[in-house]
């Protein structure tokens, strides 16, 4: 359906006409939308769609990594109070981000990363603990015990048994993780708003909204602009979409 | 000990950017802070009292309602019907579902964009435009609304986008549910002489209950929450008619500086949140542990 609707916006959309074949398909629109309009006053989305990417990738990473080691402890090494540990992380990862937002933007501006990309990535780097730690956690639950057991017997510590063993074996864990993050950090657009009130560090989905708010921008330029930024996403989820859809019932199913 | 060392960070981050940042905002909403610098004045309930009275607020909670119920209802039967489709093997199966699940990887923002275009009426001396001129062209013309420009219609605009966007979830949840559901049930019931509507009537729905109970605390949890989707889509419309109060909070905190009205609705949102996930949380756990 979204495709249909890109296709439309290859022509010079005319309000009355957008249900007709285009006639002639132009790239016109994506260019205005990529590039800005200086006539026109209005930026093009381009800076905004390289800051998601400088955005997305260490968050995705550093989510990845951090959950993986989290859900490694959680599903392996029990302590006492590990399942009630596990709940409150868990809680965190529905609230709504309304009831943090206030002192999150006190706390940023204190540390000096408020306004930043970093601010961003810290910002969802730990909003996202919750989903990245339950989805490793579960991957980890199917790992059969006698493997880790027999690494301790040989003598290995619990970090050595982490980077030997699990970490190799992570894989598919780490893809469901990584294109769940990377979708959801892509995709925001509260802490984006929020943290980078600068339209020259802000990511691709508050650029978005700002162009479709506009009233100068025409509906092909909007359209365009919206396949733009949908375009990483979507071709990940073409390309790796079974692990999207692991990433989606995991956080669904036991969340 | 290692363990422990291992996830300190993690623990340490949430416990103060989940839990102490809640502990700020629910004090913040008892203080008279309302302007850029901060006032921590004690002022006890007064802006729950004050928010309750506000005529915004009651429109917020309606609208939120509305978009709750709709919301719902429109995606589980949409999702069950999908996947009951689905469930048939038929050919292409992987094609459609790879269809219905697609609006899953887009953004709200750009799902509003592009929805705001299509629900976009038109005018009565130019014409209709979008879903209102495809509606004149296949002759039901009656159909045509205002959608989101019509205060009457308001905030359900807002849910025929979200139910684009989310009810391929719930059809991929169910069409794990049914493949879950042994062939033999179903085939000892119809060697009984049921129907194959009284076969999913007595059979399949009950057994898909567990499902159906974690997609409507899913989505309900998400529609509590809907703020991308509206700003992008609709803002708060004609007369706050698609307003919600995660909006509203943004709007008054980060526009108005009324930091502790903000305050306020985000500890009612978090608090109708807990009320739905908590026992699911608890409830998922113990059965968890049980296995």
């Amino acid at each position: 359906m979204l495709v249909v609707t890109g296709m439309k916006s290859f022509q010079e959309v005319n309000l009355y006409r957008m249900w007709d074949v285009p006639a002639r398909i132009s790239l016109d629109s994506f260019i205005t939308a990529w590039f800005g309009s200086e006539s026109q006053g209005f930026r093009g989305l381009q800076h905004n769609f390289w800051n998601s990417v400088r955005l997305a990738v260490p968050g995705t990473l550093l989510s990845a990594l951090l959950g993986s080691m989290n859900g490694y402890v959680l599903a392996r090494w029990k302590f006492r109070g590990a399942d009630a540990v596990f709940a409150l992380l868990l809680f965190g990862m529905f609230i709504p981000y309304q009831s943090i937002l206030i002192p999150l933007v006190r706390v940023l501006s204190a540390v000096g990363l408020y306004g930043s990309i970093p601010g961003l990535i810290v910002t969802h780097v730990v909003y996202g603990l919750p989903i990245t730690t339950l989805i490793f956690r579960n991957y980890y639950a199917t790992v059969p015990g006698e493997l880790v057991e027999a690494a301790r017997i040989d003598g290995a510590g619990m970090l050595g048994i982490y980077r030997r063993i699990i970490f190799p074996i992570s894989m598919p864990g780490f893809a469901v993780v990584m294109i769940w993050q990377f979708t959801s950090i892509w995709n925001d657009f509260l802490f984006g708003v929020i943290v980078t009130p600068r339209p020259a560090v802000q990511p691709i989905m508050v650029a978005l909204n700002n162009l479709a708010g506009s009233y100068i921008v025409e509906w092909n330029v909007q359209m365009a602009g919206a396949l733009l930024a949908a375009l990483p996403t979507m071709i990940l989820y073409i390309v790796l979409g079974r692990y999207f859809m692991r990433g989606l019932l995991a956080g669904s199913l036991k969340g | 000990m290692t363990s422990l060392l291992l996830i300190a960070p993690s623990v340490l981050a949430v416990a103060v950017f989940v839990y102490g940042f809640i502990g700020f905002t629910a004090f913040a909403s008892l203080t008279k802070w309302d302007a850029l610098a901060p006032d921590f004045t004690f002022v006890g309930l007064r802006n729950y009292v004050r928010l309750f009275e506000t005529v915004r607020f009651q429109i917020d909670l309606r609208n939120t309602v509305t978009f709750t119920g709709f919301f719902l209802v429109s995606c589980l039967s949409l999702g069950f019907l999908l996947a009951v489709l689905l469930d048939q093997r038929i050919r292409a199966e992987g094609v459609f579902r790879s269809i219905f699940l697609f609006p899953l990887a887009l953004s709200f923002i750009v799902t509003g964009v592009v929805w705001r275009w299509l629900l976009n009426p038109g005018s009565v001396q130019l014409g209709s435009t979008g879903i209102n001129l495809l509606l004149d062209r296949i002759g039901l013309g009656l159909l045509k609304s205002g959608w989101y420009t019509d205060p009457k219609f308001g905030i359900k605009a807002v849910v025929i986008a979200a139910t684009w966007q989310m009810s391929g979830y719930v059809m991929a949840m169910y069409l794990a549910g049914l493949r879950g559901i042994p062939e033999e049930l179903r085939e000892a019931a119809r060697v009984d002489g049921a129907s194959s509507f009284q076969v999913y009537r007595h059979i399949v729905v009950p057994l898909l209950n567990p499902i159906t109970l974690g997609a409507v605390i899913i989505l309900g949890h998400i529609s509590l929450k809907i703020f991308d989707l509206v700003v992008a889509m609709t803002g708060p419309g004609p007369g706050f008619s698609s307003d919600v109060p995660a909006f509203f909070m943004f709007d008054t905190t980060f526009r108005g500086n009324n930091f502790a009205q903000g305050a306020g609705i985000a500890i009612i949102l978090l608090v109708m949140i807990a009320v739905l996930i908590v026992p699911y949380l608890v409830y998922s756990l113990r059965t968890e542990t049980q296995r």
